[in-house]
């Protein structure tokens, strides 16, 4: 069986984690994260650091920002009224 | 082979395609699709005030897609409600075929480099250099610890999150806040930013690795409870 290098699965790690690869590269690459800790744990730390920033609680809006896009268009439906 | 034994595809990330769910989030997206293209059809009917309904969940999202490419709070700000008023105006060309909010933002995403280019009066053409062909090498750990507690407070960590993205080069910040903090696809965050689909896949790999390397390299990131990805 061809086997991947730690470079190859480095290049595909955003492909993988995106599922955008075909099942064979993706079979190749599941094969060397059993045997390759070193890319296993790229792997894992990647994706859990994506994890945190798609949580999109984490990031506040500036005070009072609904308020005002509230206002803004306000305005703008009377507009298209009259 | 069991699949399910290594790292499944970006568990919980928002927006990626898990293939065992397939059916399901298709479905799902329907429905979102018809609901929105019912209430759109309703808003153009006349009754305006419904353009809250589609606005008010995404709100964050337009916020931040200005922000990333803007990087100040005063041009973010006015940008969205620019982008927020245009996409109320041009509602009648939304034609349903996808979610509005990524309509939307892509709208977000065209108004705020327009306002970049007039801010720096530079040619788009700078931001679009080819990108760096060099390989990036993440940096190497034997072990990722697991420690199952969030030692830093939510508000911290939020910090340490906007600090990671400021790090990071514009052209990897983009594609990153827009494809992985706001949910876009490949394909709209190509047409977003106007680079092709492998530019975004090229830009990608590199601004995850480096807002890994971001999390990696301080030591208190241990104690956020990274551990293995579980299905």
């Amino acid at each position: 069986m061809i086997t991947l290098s730690c470079e190859e699965v480095r290049r595909e790690i955003s492909n993988y984690l995106d599922d955008d690869m075909s099942p064979r590269k993706r079979r190749l690459l599941e094969t060397h994260l059993e045997q390759c800790r070193k890319c296993a744990v790229l792997l894992d730390s990647t994706h859990n650091v994506l994890v945190l920033l798609a949580d999109e609680h984490r990031f506040e809006l500036p005070a009072g920002f609904s308020l005002r896009v509230r206002q803004m268009l306000a305005k703008e439906f009377e507009k298209a009224k009259s | 082979m069991d699949s399910t034994l290594t790292c499944p595809p970006a568990v919980g990330l928002r927006g990626f395609v898990r293939m065992q769910n397939t059916l399901v989030t298709e479905s799902e997206n329907d429905l979102v699709l018809k609901g929105e293209r019912a209430l759109v059809a309703e808003i153009l009917a006349g009754n305006h005030e419904r353009y809250y309904e589609l606005i008010a969940p995404i709100q964050r999202r337009v916020y931040y897609t200005a922000y990333a490419i803007l990087r100040t709070a005063a041009d973010a700000e006015e940008v969205s409600q620019e982008a927020i008023l245009k996409g109320f105006r041009a509602l009648h060309t939304f034609r349903g075929e996808a979610r509005f909010s990524s309509w939307l933002l892509s709208i977000v995403a065209n108004e705020s480099r327009m306002r970049l280019r007039q801010r720096r009066e530079v040619s788009l053409e700078l931001l679009k250099s080819p990108d760096n062909e060099d390989e990036y090498t993440p940096i190497e750990l034997a072990e990722w610890r697991e420690i199952a507690v969030e030692a830093l407070a939510q508000k911290e960590l939020a910090a340490h999150l906007e600090e990671a993205l400021a790090s990071l080069p514009e052209i990897y910040r983009e594609v990153l806040i827009l494809r992985d903090i706001n949910g876009l696809t490949i394909a709209e965050t190509s047409a977003a930013l106007e680079i092709s689909m492998p530019a975004v896949k090229t830009r990608l790999l590199r601004a995850r690795l480096m807002v890994r390397d971001y999390f990696v390299s301080r030591s208190w990131a241990r104690h956020l409870g990274f551990g293995k990805a579980q299905p």
